[in-house]
């Protein structure tokens, strides 16, 4: 019952709990958003910070709890009820329209309208135009959004929300595939809303950005609330600690191993407009991390080292033998496996059972007379079931009915069951949760022990340096920098990643 | 890249910001498609009628007009359909029932007025199209294996009602039949009509906030919903315009012909989606216009018209409508890929 209309937040969110089958999103979260403030939110990948996002943009409608808007409870039953209360969402991936051109994007379900009912496109040009002008930024508005960088993609987006006249702006990871002069021009327009008195979210893994853009800093972790403070009580190894809620070391098993022979060389590796020059090697045992910002070109170099994908030039040799470029299956003759990044379209056939998704890369293997062996199938599914701790019910369910952790072990025991020698992993541990996220941790690391090769692609930062022994650093499709685990520490990788030049990253 | 540009202060109106990529290069959206099919149209009639003057006799002109009506009618209403990024297959099915319904209300009902029974007409492919629309929406089963259904069941129910019996001339009034022969300057009514729907829905198409919504859902349908525009309503009112439309056909189809069996329309869905794909309406939705659909529909008939007169076998006429297609998403694929190229701004593809 507050009923100090004048002071109370534009937005809140009091003790929101909300559930997707059994797996808990967020439980018993709170967040208040005052207005002329920036407001972080932190957490681990799977802290449950999207789906707050969407609570808050009216996609998800909490399962207890209350949005409190000015102080008062609000209903957002969908997108367009959080709109009208004056709430934008910035999405980790810009939603344009291709086809419509800049100004209808802006204004797309709202559009000024004459006597006549038509759409106003004078005004809603003028308007755009001014929008663009306070940014500070030359977007024709009559271009369609087809072709637009990401960084000019944002801008669209936030101009949507200064023309909305918006009082609560969420930004979800919007610096995430940002270069640093697009994201400074980003806090400049950030800043200049919150001085105007608009109440900002922002999320972010980059500490840097957290600490010099926001006032107070909110910390989650599996969905709860952990807690709340003013940025200037807090640094970087606390709110670290808070968000993982436990050593890293604990969290990341990594077992010391000494690292054997060659297996994978790749040199100077290049297709235009991917990647250039990327070489590397891996020995067995060992864990060699691919860093960098999303679109560096970090899982096309895999993915061409794989034959999925074709290269202009540079050579891949498996145990010496130079390798046949874009096939697959020469690949796979050589002991190589790739766990691709996102399992549900490159991973699994959803519609499939598990046992049939965990030997569909072994049903020659597992045939007789070109009959495919159910029974076979079965005890080997049910071999790699058991020695992943894959929680299913039967192994004939489809694998849509797993969470997504136990999805990816599928996924993991399809390509394990080859015993490949070589193992690429493509972000093995988005979406799911930490519990699950620990066991593939653990995983990996006992294969690495038993002399498995693995090459590992993550964006996250505390994985890659829990996990690997060394870490390559991408940035625009070019290697920055080779680190050993010793030298590799959060700000040596950021700095690579984002392409600026320190001492050690040379 | 360089960081020296950001110690300004933060004051909003800022000076020339680096100029982000892409500004202020590219054009506005290619309108010229639609451009192209019109030459193809004008192109081939004038070559035709040099070939052999006849071809642009009064009758000739009439019944260019006449054979176009029907087909760009109905590539209106699909096109709507297609910018959603569904598609309608009953469109056939739909025709031959208002056709054969408004037959049956002209027996059964001498004495209703004839714009009674046209409206009639126009409202049984309302509703054809709303149960189309109800169940692509609640049911969220793919459009096209949803038409595909309701093509057979509508075209069924069609012949069971039917039950082998037609509709003649001699039991609709003449003030109907008509409609199917008079004019204005050379233009038949029925024309007449169709560039008034043509005229009608492209402007809502551009100029309504509707219109406009239905190309956001066909451009990306998560960023719609998102953008709390009411995805569901609006694929409703494609698939009910498109019935209506559907309707309409039929009963200009009636008043033609006269003469109207179970059978009206069949193999029509086909024709009707190539003519708006030739037109610049793309299969994958948000791009095209009524107009482009329209004038495919155009050129279509008028290459089914022309082609005798250059003594090409009837047997070709397919294959030369096969080519057509092909040639237009062909002529797409370039003109994307160009455009692609420009609005990035020349550089480098791919970050």
């Amino acid at each position: 019952m507050a009923q100090q209309a004048a002071q109370a937040p534009p937005l809140a969110l009091v003790d929101v709990t909300k559930s997707f089958g059994s797996v808990k999103a967020l439980r018993g979260l709170s967040l208040e958003l005052r207005a002329g403030e920036i407001h972080a939110l932190v957490g681990e990948n799977g802290a449950g910070k999207s789906t707050l996002v969407k609570t808050i943009a009216g996609v998800h409608r909490p399962d207890t709890g209350q949005v409190l808007v000015d102080g008062r409870a609000a209903e957002f039953h969908a997108p367009a009820d959080s709109q009208r209360a004056g709430v934008a969402v910035i999405y980790q991936e810009p939603t344009l329209f291709p086809d419509l051109s800049v100004a209808e994007n802006i204004y797309v379900g709202r559009q000024p309208c004459t006597r006549f009912g038509t759409i106003d496109r004078a005004h809603m040009r003028r308007r755009t135009r001014e929008a663009f002008a306070r940014l500070g930024v030359e977007i024709d508005p009559d271009r369609p959004a087809r072709g637009l960088s990401i960084a000019d993609q944002q801008l669209i987006e936030i101009a949507k929300a200064i023309t909305r006249e918006a009082r609560v702006l969420i930004m979800d990871e919007p610096t995430a595939a940002l270069s640093g002069v697009e994201a400074e021009r980003l806090f400049k327009v950030a800043r200049s809303l919150r001085d105007s008195g608009a109440a900002l979210l922002f999320i972010s893994h980059r500490f840097d950005e957290v600490f010099s853009l926001c006032d107070r800093i909110t910390v989650v972790r599996d969905g709860a609330f952990v807690s709340c403070d003013p940025t200037a009580d807090l640094d970087v190894d606390t709110v670290v600690r808070r968000m993982v809620g436990r050593d890293v070391s604990d969290l990341f098993p990594k077992t010391e191993t000494t690292p054997g022979d060659t297996l994978l060389e790749v040199e100077g590796l290049t297709r235009a407009g991917a990647f250039s020059d990327v070489s590397f090697t891996v020995r067995a045992g060992e864990i060699v991390a691919l860093a960098g910002l999303v679109g560096a070109g970090r899982s096309e170099v895999v993915r061409a080292v794989f034959g999925v994908d074709r290269y202009d030039s540079g050579t891949v040799r498996a145990h010496g033998e130079p390798l046949a470029p874009g096939r697959v299956k020469a690949a796979m003759d050589a002991g190589m496996a790739l766990v691709p990044e996102d399992r549900r379209q490159q991973g699994l056939v959803m519609e499939a059972s598990i046992q049939r998704n965990a030997t569909s890369t072994r049903r020659r293997a597992l045939s007789r007379f070109g009959w495919l062996a159910s029974r076979a199938e079965r005890d080997s599914a049910r071999h790699w079931g058991e020695r992943l701790r894959l929680k299913f019910g039967a192994l004939g369910d489809t694998v849509g009915t797993l969470s997504g952790g136990n999805q990816q072990k599928v996924v993991l025991a399809k390509w394990l069951s080859t015993e490949p020698r070589v193992l690429f992993v493509d972000e093995p541990t988005r979406g799911i949760d930490v519990g699950t996220k620990s066991e593939v941790h653990r995983l990996l690391s006992e294969l690495a022990g038993e002399g498995l090769a693995i090459v590992m692609v993550s964006s996250e930062l505390p994985e890659v340096l829990g996990m690997a022994d060394r870490v390559l650093v991408m940035h625009e499709g070019r290697v920055t920098a080779e680190l050993d685990r010793s030298e590799a520490t959060e700000e040596s990788v950021m700095y690579a990643a984002t392409g600026q030049r320190t001492q050690e990253a040379a | 890249m360089t960081l020296s540009d950001t110690g300004a202060p933060p004051a909003p109106p800022a000076a020339p910001a680096p100029p982000p990529t892409g500004a202020r290069r590219p054009r506005r959206l290619p309108q010229f498609r639609e451009l192209g099919v019109l030459l193809a149209v004008v192109a081939l009639i004038a070559a035709t009628w040099l070939h052999n003057p006849g071809f642009l006799s009064t009758q000739g002109v009439r019944d260019l007009f006449l054979g176009a009506t029907v087909l760009s009618v109905l590539a209106v209403g699909q096109a709507l359909v297609l910018i959603t990024k569904n598609v309608d297959l009953s469109v056939g099915s739909v025709m031959g029932l208002a056709a054969f319904g408004t037959g049956t209300l002209f027996v059964a009902f001498p004495g209703l007025p004839t714009p009674v029974v046209m409206a009639a007409g126009v409202a049984i492919g309302a509703f054809a199209g709303l149960l189309n629309g109800a169940l692509v929406t609640t049911v969220r089963v793919p459009a096209l294996v949803v038409t595909l259904g309701t093509m057979y069941v509508y075209r069924g129910f069609n012949h069971w009602w039917a039950s082998g019996a037609q509709v003649n001339a001699v039991d609709m009034p003449s003030s109907f039949l008509e409609l199917g022969r008079v004019g204005v300057l050379g233009i038949p009514l029925p024309a007449l009509v169709a560039i008034a729907v043509v005229a009608v829905v492209g402007f809502s198409m551009s100029r309504f906030r509707s219109g406009r919504e239905m190309y956001a859902i066909g451009s990306n349908a998560d960023a719609a919903r998102l953008s709390g525009i009411p995805a569901g309503r609006r694929v409703l009112t494609a698939f009910v315009v498109n019935g209506a439309l559907a309707g309409l056909a039929g009963v200009l189809f009636t008043a033609r012909y006269g003469t109207v069996d179970s059978t009206v329309g069949t193999g029509m869905e086909l024709q009707v989606v190539a003519a708006a794909v030739v037109g610049g309406v793309a299969i994958a939705g948000g791009v095209g216009t009524v107009f482009g659909a329209a004038i495919g529909a155009v050129l279509m008939t008028t290459i089914t018209a022309a082609l005798p007169i250059w003594q090409v076998n009837g047997f070709w006429q397919e294959a030369v409508v096969g080519a057509l297609i092909l040639a237009a998403i062909g002529l797409d694929r370039v003109l994307a890929a160009r455009n692609a190229r420009k609005l990035r701004g020349g550089g480098s593809s791919g970050a």
